[in-house]
């Protein structure tokens, strides 16, 4: 369990989303966390990127919401879980957003393609008109 | 916050101090765009050493700043990605094609000059 590994009960944050001004600190305090854990740099890097993205998302699409984040060990590994949740429009084909370059906004399409690559475990929950929630964990390397 | 931009010579350089908000990167696309102008610079340096997350949107805003300094008639060349943000981009699909890089603003410089002796040969043999 995490907590025999020497660390604390789970760290956790909660920052309200609300404009793209939130993101520079969300993605600052999954860094900070990242690093408390013993992440790499670029393991921390690719955290605080994906949060950047997720967080990026709420703004676009929902216009406000809140990313969740938490230190989770599984017995033998420790890691990252990032939250993302909105009450947005949510989203009908979820299958068709992870589909590199498909955007609506007129981004690049990398969003959440590219958030799904860079971390472990990808998890998205969302149907129109009952917001969106995506789930993202990762996993330090050892 | 506003990324100061320092002309030098027939350079600007834009050196970014901190984390930017996604208003903070559009800003310096716009104020780099009319500058280039106002100064008849013929290169720009964008040196973004200080960043340590360049998602999707910042790197479009990067790119779109390249290709707007190109139709502006001037060149761009973006220093100081380092190596984590490297491996950050690769990783979530970023293309940069078209984009000039150098390690540092000094390898920045060292690119925009020889672009500027390479274009001046160029208009010596149009003649």
């Amino acid at each position: 369990m995490a907590a025999s590994v020497g660390f604390e009960a789970e760290t956790e944050f909660c920052i309200a989303v609300n404009s793209d001004n939130d993101l520079v600190a969300a993605r600052r305090k999954g860094r900070v966390l990242a690093e408390q854990i013993g992440f790499s740099g670029s393991e921390a890097t690719l955290v605080a990127t994906a949060i950047s993205e997720l967080a990026r998302n709420i703004v676009s699409y929902a216009g406000r919401g809140e990313i969740l984040l938490s230190t989770v060990g599984n017995g033998s590994s420790i890691g990252i879980t990032v939250i993302a949740r909105d009450q947005g429009p949510g989203i009908a084909d979820t299958r068709r957003v992870l589909e590199h370059g498909y955007s609506t906004s007129g981004g690049l399409g990398l969003g959440l393609p590219g958030v799904r690559r860079i971390m472990d475990e990808f998890d998205i929950i969302s149907a129109p008109g009952l917001g969106t929630t995506i789930t993202v964990t990762k996993w330090k390397r050892r | 916050m506003a990324v100061p931009i320092l002309k030098q010579s027939h350079y600007l350089i834009a050196t970014i101090q901190s984390a930017l908000t996604d208003a903070d990167l559009v800003q310096l696309r716009d104020a780099l765009a009319d500058k280039v102008g106002k100064f008849r610079s013929r290169g720009v340096i964008v040196d973004v050493t200080a960043l340590d997350v360049l998602d999707s949107f910042a790197s479009r805003t990067l790119r779109d700043i390249s290709y707007m300094i190109k139709l502006r008639g001037a060149e761009t060349v973006i220093v100081g990605i380092q190596p984590e943000v490297a491996f950050a981009m690769v990783q979530l699909g970023i293309a940069f094609e078209d984009v000039a890089t150098a390690l540092d603003l000094e390898e920045g410089l060292l690119y925009l000059d020889k672009k500027q002796k390479l274009g001046q040969h160029g208009s010596q043999r149009g003649f």
